[in-house]
């Protein structure tokens, strides 16, 4: 058993290895993004704008052209070859890589502690980022999201790095409380919505610089060319949006799977522990992102800065709340 | 009306100055008490309300998880006095000890759930409506609309608009002819369950908000710690600690009693990683109901159901049988005294009174070590949870038990500012240490000391909430009206057949239009005007425009 755990250890850190070597070349794929669209420009500087069409629209160039959304116009010289960047898919090559160590890691683990792996603080690290970029890689045969894997390879190596050194417990079994079909359904569906969430939380991020640009072309201020070669901000928040509320029925179940075992194991279904309060906040504050999005002058920028602090406080609930805050959730293994 | 006025999908209010001749100033009519409520309710019941009302609520439930709670941690709240004691009392004045239970926090969610039934009243309505009358009649221009597409067919023209009929109506759209002096046409619509659905969510919140409000008064929760071997009436007085609901009666305790056998423990000692971790705990316990008395076990994860009550394990540990003789050989006391827990390996604090049968009243406070073990210091420790190495050492004090006042106290504490200490600590007496088995000698010829053995203890939670089968049966109505109300498509289709002008056939027209968040609308009208070409007898035409065109929002 030992050994196993061990072999498990060793493939997350070669997954997070591959991940560093992802995040390069998703890095690297951005930064020539943002030279293509500087090339653009100064070629399309000197045309007249009816030759610019849709997506060269950026600083320098012809910037009165009419607003077309960036993205929209597939047959520009500039996104033909973005299907066929070579950085972009030896990065989506070594994320799916990396997926797989991990993967196999991850699986090691639960054999070697003979349960689901998810049990304390470190197993939740590593199971939720698998999570994630299970999920990315899904919505990545459906939409072309490559953009968000500097951010999504970033996230998890940010999230591996702090578990493995900070959260890495061995292998123990389970206390009592823990002893439930609940702790494979309640915690491997609300880790799901976490990462539904997480990529959400991205879109909407990106839709807010999205939207800065559009409202203001000349800005200086987070102001990047390499946005023009990424969807307008109207279908990154319908993506953002169709990703979130996922997360939110995800997170729905949560709760519900939460009180149904809280029920069982301490007697009641609801009783204000911190950890179910953060849990509603979450809650509370996806229910009100879904609302802004039907509220005149709440569209927009206001409900995707919602979003983004709801997955801060998904975040908060997952590294603040486990560890340092008194309550009946205390299962974080430290 | 049916939404609220500022729903992203409503109708800009018509501006009345433009109608008026474009006049620079507007004057409103004033407003009667009618008027003034009306405007009330309209501003509560609007989604800009909504909307700030859930954010506050977000806002307010965070102090609650900053703060010890009253409802789950009295211990923190005492421990936050004591170690803040100018800040406490200012918190306590605003209710931040029972922030979920404050005049501030139910303002909130009272105001939210009013805006709610105010806005889920007039859309119930507007959709009882919608769901018994037909689709719309077709619009004039299908091309402005989303997915627009044309198709080139022949044949009889009712066929064709039939075979469309036929197949909107099999894909679950409601239909309707219809017929003007250029085209005929069918116009369908689907995905009412979307609206249902969204109904459905907002009716159970407010079903589980009134069934925990009204119907939690009814239950009652209750603790008791049982040592091996004793026996539990479901009574009142049997309680340790008793929190009734609102409207509790006694005869809703049911009569049954419940005896603890035995209480099993198992803790890890294999993996030293996690050395004496509790593995498993199971009470063995009897019930009798209605004089049939029946086995059962209590776990952590499976509570026992009894009497329409749930008996739940919620803590367990040591109880050493005492008995103590006075200087003449009678036994003044003699019990299983349940010990606190105060570590993972069960070290346990437990008090002795002994108000008779002494020359004074005397009290002892006792250690229990289930694996007794001695650091470098000298101190007594436990190293192990598991009764292997059982010591008990106890110290004595004699004077004032504070008892004879009628003054209730703990019995899991001991007041000794009135008593004098005889043993242990500073007395430069040791402590009295027993092993089971053995007697020993109190201080100032007082008697003897006996500990007969170790026993174990389980303490019950003792809980009835017989709303809380309803609860369960909203929270899946949420559940369920939720995944409807976001995944199922509102789209309403038409298919608009004309006449060719030079006879040589008809023209298709097809269009949809998204009540709500429809990613899919584009491809579904392709799919409708594919599908309904194929299924046309003759050949079938080419595609000659399209408009991937419009996409509406959301609804929520």
């Amino acid at each position: 058993m030992e050994t196993l755990e061990q072999y498990s250890i060793l493939l997350v850190y070669s997954a997070m290895a591959i991940y560093a070597l992802a995040f390069i070349s998703f890095a690297l794929d951005l930064a020539k993004r943002s030279s293509q669209m500087k090339a653009a420009a100064a070629v399309a500087a000197p045309v007249t704008a009816e030759l610019v069409g849709a997506s060269v629209s950026g600083r320098g160039g012809a910037v009165d052209a009419p607003a077309v959304p960036a993205g929209a116009g597939d047959a520009s010289g500039v996104d033909a070859s973005r299907k066929r960047s070579v950085t972009l898919r030896i990065g989506v090559a070594l994320t799916i890589l990396g997926f797989l160590l991990q993967l196999v890691g991850v699986v090691l683990r639960g054999i070697a502690a003979g349960r689901v792996p998810w049990a304390n603080m470190y197993e939740f690290s590593i199971t939720g980022t698998l999570l994630i970029m299970a999920v990315f890689l899904v919505v990545l045969i459906r939409e072309d999201l490559r953009f968000l894997g500097t951010f999504i390879t970033g996230l998890v190596l940010i999230l591996l790095g702090v578990s493995t050194v900070n959260y890495y417990v061995a292998v123990v079994p389970l206390p009592p409380a823990l002893e439930s079909a609940w702790l494979v359904i309640h915690v491997f569906v609300a880790s799901l919505g976490t990462a539904f969430f997480a990529l959400g939380g991205a879109l909407s991020g990106i839709q807010l610089l999205q939207n800065r640009r559009e409202a203001s072309p000349k800005s200086r201020f987070l102001n990047f060319r390499l946005l023009d070669t990424l969807p307008d901000s109207v279908r990154l928040e319908n993506l953002a949006y169709r990703i979130n509320i996922v997360g939110f029925v995800f997170w729905t179940f949560t709760l519900i799977a939460g009180a149904v075992w809280a029920e069982r194991a301490w007697g009641r279904y609801w009783g204000w522990d911190t950890k179910e309060v953060w849990t509603f906040i979450i809650w509370v504050i996806y229910a009100g992102y879904i609302h802004a999005r039907a509220t005149k002058g709440w569209r927009g920028s206001r409900s995707a800065w919602l979003a983004l602090i709801g997955f801060a406080a998904v975040l908060f609930n997952f590294g603040v709340v486990n560890v340092f805050f008194k309550g009946l959730h205390a299962y974080s293994g430290l | 009306m049916s939404r609220p006025s500022d729903h992203f999908d409503s109708p800009s209010p018509t501006p009345e100055s433009a109608r008026d001749g474009g006049s620079a100033s507007i004057t409103q009519p004033k407003l009667g008490v009618v008027g003034w409520l009306r405007w009330f309710w309209r501003q509560l019941s609007s989604m800009r309300t909504a909307l700030f009302l859930l954010l506050l609520l977000a806002l307010a439930a965070v102090p609650g998880s900053l703060v010890p709670q009253r409802s789950s941690d009295p211990n923190g709240v005492t421990q936050y006095f004591v170690d803040n004691p100018t800040l406490a009392p200012i918190l306590d004045s605003v209710q931040m000890f029972s922030v979920y239970s404050s005049v501030w926090f139910s303002s909130i969610y009272l105001l939210l759930f009013i805006s709610l039934v105010g806005c889920v009243i007039p859309r119930t309505k507007h959709h009882f409506d919608a769901l018994r009358s037909a689709p719309p009649k077709t619009p004039a221009r299908l091309e402005r609309l989303g997915g627009f597409t044309t198709r080139q067919a022949d044949g009889d023209s009712s066929a064709i608009l039939e075979s469309a009929r036929t197949i909107l109506k099999k894909s679950g759209y409601r239909v309707r002819l219809f017929q003007d002096a250029r085209s005929t046409s069918v116009s369908a619509e689907r995905g009412y369950a979307r609206e249902t659905g969204n109904l459905v969510f907002h009716t159970a919140l407010v079903g589980i908000l009134v069934t925990v409000g009204i119907g939690g008064g009814f239950g009652y929760a209750g603790q008791r710690v049982v040592v091996e071997g004793q026996t539990f009436v479901n009574t009142l007085l049997a309680f340790d600690s008793f929190n009734p609901g609102r409207f509790f009666s006694d005869d809703t305790l049911a009569p049954f009693t419940l005896r603890l056998d035995k209480f099993d423990a198992t803790y890890e000692t294999k993996n030293l990683n996690a050395f004496g971790q509790p593995i498993d705990y199971s009470a063995h316990v009897t019930t009798a109901e209605d004089g049939k008395e029946s086995d059962g076990e209590v776990k952590v994860n499976s509570p026992l159901k009894i009497g329409g009550s749930d008996v739940y394990l919620l803590g367990n540990g040591y109880a050493p049988t005492l008995t103590v003789k006075n200087a003449q050989g009678d036994v003044v006391f003699t019990d299983s005294v349940p010990f606190l827990p105060q570590d993972a390996n069960l070290t346990s604090l437990g008090v002795i009174k002994i108000t008779d049968g002494l020359p004074e009243q005397v009290g002892m406070i006792g250690f229990f070590y289930p694996t007794q073990d001695v650091g470098s210091n000298g101190a007594y420790f436990s190293s192990f949870p598991e009764a292997e190495y059982p010591v008990v050492t106890l110290n004595v004090y004699e004077g004032d038990l504070g008892l004879d006042k009628g003054v209730p106290t703990s019995v899991y504490s001991l007041a000794t500012d009135k008593m004098t200490q005889l043993t242990g600590g500073k007395t430069g007496i040791d402590s009295i240490e027993l092993k089971p088995g053995e007697t020993a000698q109190l201080p100032n010829g007082m008697g003897t000391v006996t500990l007969d053995g170790i026993k174990r203890f389980a303490s019950f939670d003792i809980h009835r909430d017989p709303t809380q089968a309803w609860v369960l049966v909203f929270a899946i109505l949420v559940l369920g009206g939720l995944l409807t109300s976001l995944f199922i498509p509102r789209r309403r289709v038409w298919v608009k057949l004309i006449e060719n002008a030079d006879g040589t056939g008809v023209t298709l027209e097809y269009a949809g239009l998204a009540r709500g968040d429809d990613p899919r609308l584009n491809d579904a009208v392709a799919e409708i005007a594919d599908k309904h070409i194929k299924s046309l007898p003759t050949p079938a035409g080419k595609t000659t425009t399209t408009n991937p065109g419009a996409n509406t929002p959301d609804d929520a």
